[in-house]
């Protein structure tokens, strides 16, 4: 779809994007009808001997990992001091405010008495549980992007007394969120370091919280890259001089960082492998999907982003990105459910059904929805004419 | 068997934090609560007659199962506990003459991972040695089935309001009144003894001692992840009535610890190492900031300079010349004036001489 047709089409309500989503969203708030009459066993695949499906590993697992932007990105700009990477913080602090927001919608779904998810912090805390560091980070977390976040409605309300203290306070907001997302990337890799005997040795090693943290780190660089290059398609008319002139700067510069972090995580990867000498599983069906996740989503995507952001190639770096975000997906999936249970007969795995995959489409849907109406409106991909070049 | 050793995990941050963690869990090792009860399940005594099930159906007032208890037909099929079963009896064909039957039911852990796992500390290891649920407070997260290494808690995926988990809690009440769990209870053939688990170590051990050949020289249970409530003898390797070897004895708590650990140096740390970070780059643009002022300062003021010395001079130029001119004006007037008076003088002079000639 090109620009014109689109800034022509979305004059009317029924456009491509809007009927798909609108199907999407239908069919979503079915289910959820039947999720919320017929419990859990109505709607999923779940049974006793597999009690976690796709909804907590692609909505809670991929969903916070490619919500890492947030983190990255403001740590870049305001803690590293790059400060020409100033036009892809806003973007990247919404995609991670929504997707923290949708992850916590997810496990709504979830969760067998959702409206209880507050009891862990606010009733009985089992401070021994990596799921209580989980749900304390997501919770302290979620706040902090809401503030990292507020800037944008509150200049788009002209709110400028309130404005101005929150950018003031920006640099201790980045750290804290560099501080929670650190504990709460890492802290989701730990939840599996409790189950040896049922994680594939390939795959449990007591590094996984070092490795989801690292691979956190790839996914939200490669997040922006990916979001950008989907933005500039669907979103231009909404962009202003300052992010259109920004904008190559930070695909390179964020490919370049992008093949370091991912050479970084095939060599710890190695590391974890030899720590807990699985080299003689390489062999085997489970090692070749090993090879496959390590070989082509991980050393690939770093060759390319090295290639690309030597050659200024920024086409291939948009591949790149895409291909990354995929290879994250696939490692989540790959410790939440693949190698997950491995001990079991094929007969009793687990395999999502149709609803579920529908509830979790949905849900990116809903994402997508709410980023396209609060980035035509506010000022996220261009700045305020009020507040110009002083944030 | 593959026994994996955990030392303390480095931190999650990248922070090297090789605590040595075999080593101090030498002294914070649990093995159990004194006199907590142990229950002990002897497979070469099993019959396979379900007699069990239908003890724990009756006093956890479970749901009556479609094929009565004394139908020994689903025997035929593996089977493991539901919501509505807190325990099965599986039959396993290892070769023998005869099958070897294996009751399944929650191990009851010394440190339940169950327990460890919970965000809401909805599990409780009690001094009876039973691991209790209290569903009051319980999210419905399901970490308790993933944590589980013997594939113990079950869910209501059906109930709609009120989910909970629900497995074996060794009648934890009963035991409170003084009273056996159900299924020992039931038990026709003492395939299950009940005692404190120091006592019920014992027996099994003096029954190893006592049969030679009849058992294998290991107390299944005694060690496992830990240590478990439930302890097991067996005729046959473990593996082949359906029992995982490779659980090593590493409590599950155990494991998490390095992760846990990390947590609060990251909160400690990480904000000294960024706010390093941050500040050593806002000095770099400061300096370079003060670097560029002064460049600018200083070439100002050289133009400046420069610009009042070309002042100065041309000033000094256009004084001199103004001077020469008024000197020369002046000489010239002087020049001029002089000129007059000689020529006056001289025509004076020149009258002066016709005057004489007139007289």
């Amino acid at each position: 779809m090109s620009t014109e047709a689109h800034t022509a089409g979305s004059k009317s309500v029924f456009n491509t994007f809007n009927i798909v989503a609108g199907v999407i969203i239908l069919v979503g708030l079915g289910i959820t009808v039947l999720r919320f009459t017929g419990g859990l066993g109505a709607v999923t695949n779940l049974d006793d001997n597999n009690p976690w499906g796709i909804w907590i590993g692609f909505d809670l697992l991929c969903g916070v990992a490619l919500a890492a932007g947030g983190y990255t990105t403001s740590a870049a700009c305001y803690i590293f001091g790059l400060k020409r990477y100033h036009a892809a913080v806003r973007p990247a602090i919404l995609t991670a405010f929504l997707g923290y927001a949708l992850v916590v919608f997810a496990l709504h779904y979830d969760v067998g008495r959702p409206w209880r998810l507050p009891y862990p912090i606010f009733v009985q805390q089992g401070t021994t549980s990596l799921l209580f560091e989980v749900g304390l980070c997501v919770f302290l977390y979620l706040t902090v992007l809401f503030l990292e976040f507020l800037p944008v409605p509150f200049e788009w309300l002209k709110k400028t007394k309130i404005r101005n203290f929150l950018v003031k306070i920006t640099l201790a907001l980045t750290i804290m969120g560099v501080v929670l997302s650190t504990l709460h990337q890492s802290s989701l890799g730990a939840l599996f370091t409790i189950v040896p005997s049922k994680v594939h040795p390939l795959w449990y090693s007591p590094y996984l919280p070092v490795f989801f943290f690292v691979s956190s780190i790839a996914a939200g660089l490669s997040m922006v890259i990916f979001e950008g290059t989907l933005s500039h398609k669907f979103m231009h008319h909404a962009m202003d001089e300052e992010y259109l002139k920004h904008h190559d700067t930070v695909v390179f510069g964020f490919a370049r960082g992008c093949s370091f972090v991912l050479f970084g995580y095939f060599m710890i990867k190695l590391i974890g492998v030899a720590y807990g000498d699985a080299w003689h599983y390489l062999s085997t069906g489970y090692g070749a999907l090993f090879l496959v996740e390590m070989l082509g989503f991980v050393a690939l995507p770093c060759f390319l982003y090295a290639v690309g952001a030597r050659d200024k190639n920024a086409k291939l770096i948009k591949w790149t990105a895409a291909w990354t975000v995929l290879g994250i997906v696939f490692n989540r999936f790959n410790v939440s459910i693949i190698a997950f249970n491995y001990q079991l007969p094929s007969a009793e795995r687990y395999f999502p059904s149709w609803m579920e995959i529908a509830i979790s489409i949905f849900i990116v849907t809903l994402g997508v929805v709410v980023f396209r109406f609060i980035s035509k409106r506010m000022p996220v991909f261009r700045e305020h004419p009020m507040y110009k070049a002083e944030h | 068997m593959q026994r994996r050793r955990f030392l303390g995990l480095v931190g999650a941050a990248g922070v090297s934090l090789a605590a040595s963690g075999k080593a101090k869990a030498a002294s914070k090792e649990f093995s159990g609560y004194p006199g907590s009860h142990a229950v002990l399940f002897d497979a070469t005594r099993c019959i396979g007659c379900r007699k069990c099930e239908a003890g724990c159906q009756k006093v956890n007032d479970l749901p009556m199962p479609e094929k009565p208890f004394d139908d020994l037909s689903v025997l035929d099929q593996k089977r493991r506990t539901h919501a509505e079963n807190f325990t099965v009896v599986n039959k396993y064909d290892v070769g023998q003459q005869a099958p070897v039957f294996r009751k399944f039911q929650c191990n009851h852990c010394l440190e339940p991972a169950c327990a460890s796992a919970c965000f809401v500390k909805a599990f409780k290891k009690q001094p009876t040695g039973a691991v209790t649920y209290d569903a009051s407070v319980c999210v419905g997260c399901r970490y308790c089935m993933v944590a589980c290494p013997f594939e113990v808690p079950t869910y209501e995926y059906n109930e709609v309001l009120t989910p909970r988990v629900r497995k074996c809690h060794m009648c934890h009440e009963r035991q409170l009144e003084g009273k056996l769990p159900g299924c020992v209870e039931a038990c026709p053939k003492e395939a299950l003894t009940f005692g404190t688990r120091d006592e019920i170590l014992k027996v099994a051990r003096a029954r190893i001692r006592n049969y030679p050949g009849r058992y294998l020289d290991h107390v299944y249970g005694e060690k496992e992840m830990g240590g478990t409530s439930w302890l097991y003898l067996s005729g046959v390797p473990f593996k082949k009535i359906g029992m995982r070897e490779d659980l090593g004895t590493t409590s599950a708590p155990h494991l998490t610890t390095g992760a846990l650990a990390a947590v609060p140096m990251v909160v400690g740390l990480w904000p000294v190492v960024l706010g390093g970070i941050w500040a050593v780059n806002k000095r770099k643009e400061k300096i370079a900031a003060e670097e560029q002022k002064a460049a600018v300062n200083s070439a100002v003021s050289e133009t400046q300079e420069k610009a009042q010395q070309e002042m100065a001079d041309a000033l000094a130029k256009a004084e001199a010349s103004t001077q020469r001119r008024i000197d020369n004006e002046v000489k010239k007037a002087v020049d001029e004036a002089l000129k007059a008076k000689e020529e006056e003088a001289q025509s004076q002079a020149e009258d002066g001489k016709t005057d004489e000639e007139g007289a």
